[in-house]
């Protein structure tokens, strides 16, 4: 019942407030989408230069026409790619084709190697339809000269960045949510009733938990469905993995508040809780790292949502793979709870 | 006449500060009880300790005859802070149903006592609009409704008329005093205004932690051969007129 009034009052003050509505729900969308045509459109596959070695009359004609510029060559290497400037090399022999990319740029080289699979496909396809089953059968085989196949940063960057938002704007708004109810006086007037410290962590968590979801939900959907972004497991692993960042955030929010003497502190905690974790949580590949670099990313929360989000979206796993990260989580939102339900009773609950 | 406030050889400090030493103070039902003193008396520690939000070193605060800290002795308490503690965002309707949802009540209760409240106070046209947009006077007014939504027998009140304007001080004060008479509550008022002080049935002056003297009025009056109450309190505190 008064976890019921707690979860109403925060809607009813949030939903008033314009401006942070927009912040919330709005802001993710605006820096996902701009991140996301910085990335997206350093290649897209069109003008690039690629050498032809005795390819198909065809798989060259479509090539053209998807914007590529062709060159013939009679024989190429690696060093060809590199003294002439291509973008990748296309060998073909014995109807089996190899790819050389040259990947400088991960996300061109991606671009080229679905064009030229989809074209040899189709391809494929329209000379088994003509019955001549033996030609139907196109290999490929691709090399590269910087990197390899794995080289997909900018896929692994979009689940880190919506974990991000979840954290970032939970943790802002809570965390001032929660300031504003101490300056004001009103926790003190709220303790002064017979509501429990307990009630009033649950209604915080109920409260802004719901408008995370919310966040998490639209940003997902706008990720994926207009944006492109990948996602190949299941949205409800998304949304779980997600709605715990948001209870870390909250209760992490909540408790540093205690810390912030206005709202002005409180934003001085995003270059020392924020900015470090999106550092640590995989933007930059942690594996080569100093071992104690490793350690410092393991005690951040956003560390593990990051990899779950990563495994879940990005390669497409499933619960038992991200089991661990979501008990990590669990463990950090419920020490979190602790400290704040131990704090409130502390200054409140004598 | 039953005792509804019980204060016995408390002590507090903070750190090497002491805030209170060995107060003792009794209040009964159907009492204004007014604790007068200068700011950092220890007046709203004092206060804090009757709505069980801080402990004293020693002695004990009972209420009812229920030692505090109480969670369940709070549904019988009405409290008032000295700064309004209202949600801004919200209209004065929101604010009374939020704080009326922590205790215990029906809903048809609810709904009864939140326009017998803002009734009170003079706010039920007012009820529809944003605390932002509220002028001072108007939220202290819904603070002190807010502190009666839930019909506690004991009403806690620091400094409950500061900001208001002459007229609704005078109508707050006949409220109080209805209710202390005709309801029976037990009234616990700070203020710093000596005229307000008078409409008092007890008195406590409250300076550097301790009390000074204690009792009504006319008592105090005679006891310093005063002729207000004002006179009473410098030569209480040592200072001559």
């Amino acid at each position: 019942m008064r976890i019921r009034a707690l979860v109403r009052r925060i809607c009813e003050q949030l939903l008033r407030d314009k401006r942070t509505l927009a912040l919330l729900f709005l802001a993710p969308l605006l820096v996902l989408s701009l991140v996301n045509y910085l990335f997206q459109h350093t290649g897209d596959g069109s003008d690039v230069k690629i050498g032809a070695v005795n390819v198909d009359a065809q798989i060259v004609e479509s090539m053209k026409n998807q914007g590529m510029d062709v060159v013939f060559y009679a024989q190429a290497d690696k060093d060809t790619l590199e003294k002439d400037k291509l973008d990748a090399v296309i060998v073909m022999k014995d109807r089996a084709i190899h790819l050389i990319l040259k990947n400088t740029d991960p996300s061109v080289s991606k671009a080229i190697r679905m064009k030229i699979s989809q074209t040899a496909a189709s391809l494929a396809e329209a000379a088994l339809q003509k019955g001549k089953a033996a030609a139907a059968h196109v290999a490929m085989t691709t090399d590269y000269v910087y990197g390899g196949a794995d080289t997909n940063y900018f896929d692994t960057l979009s689940p880190i960045l919506i974990g991000f938002f979840v954290f970032f704007f939970v943790f802002l708004i809570a965390g001032i949510g929660l300031l504003r109810e101490r300056t004001s006086g009103t926790l003190e007037r709220l303790m002064a009733t017979p509501v429990r410290p307990g009630e009033v962590i649950a209604g915080y968590l109920a409260g802004y938990g719901m408008f995370a979801f919310l966040q998490t939900v639209i940003v997902v959907l706008f990720g994926t469905l207009v944006l492109g972004i990948p996602l190949a497991g299941s949205i409800w692993y998304v949304l779980l993995v997600n709605l715990l960042l948001a209870f870390v955030a909250l209760s992490l929010g909540i408790l540093l508040s205690a810390f912030a003497a206005s709202e002005f502190q409180m934003v001085q905690f995003i270059p020392i809780v924020i900015i470090p974790q999106v550092f640590f949580a995989g933007i930059f590949p942690l594996d080569g790292m100093a071992s104690w670099v490793q350690a410092v990313a393991r005690i951040m929360p956003l560390y593990y949502a990051a990899d779950a989000l990563k495994s879940v979206m990005y390669k497409g796993l499933g619960f038992g793979e991200i089991a661990v990260d979501v008990g990590v989580l669990l463990l950090f939102a419920a020490l979190f709870i602790g400290l704040n339900l131990r704090r409130l009773a502390f200054l409140y609950r004598k | 006449m039953k005792t509804t406030v019980s204060v016995r050889q408390v002590s507090k400090s903070f750190g090497k500060k002491t805030v209170l030493s060995e107060v003792n103070l009794t209040m009964e039902q159907g009492q204004i009880y007014g604790l007068i003193g200068p700011s950092g008396a220890g007046k709203t520690t004092l206060i804090k300790m009757m709505v069980g939000m801080d402990v004293p070193d020693e002695g004990a605060v009972n209420i009812l005859g229920t030692k505090m800290p109480n969670l369940t002795m709070l549904q019988h308490i009405g409290y008032m802070a000295q700064s309004d503690a209202l949600y801004g965002e919200l209209t004065g309707e929101e604010n009374l149903k939020f704080f009326a949802s922590m205790f215990k009540m029906g809903k048809a209760e609810q709904k009864q006592r939140i326009s017998y409240a803002a009734d009170l106070v003079n706010l039920s046209q007012e009820l529809g609009k944003k605390v932002s947009a509220y002028s001072g006077g108007m939220k202290r007014r819904l603070s002190l409704a807010i502190a009666l939504v839930h019909d506690p027998s004991v009403l806690i009140l620091d400094e409950p008329t500061v900001g208001i304007d002459p007229e609704l001080r005078q109508s707050i004060w006949q409220e109080l005093t209805r209710l202390r008479s005709s309801e029976r509550k037990t009234i616990v008022v700070t203020t710093h205004v000596m005229d307000e002080a008078e409409k008092c049935d007890r008195l406590a002056m409250v300076r550097n932690g301790r009390i000074l003297t204690e009792g009504t009025p006319e008592q105090l009056k005679r006891q310093y051969n005063a002729a207000g109450l004002e006179d009473v309190f410098l030569q209480a505190g040592g200072v001559r007129p």
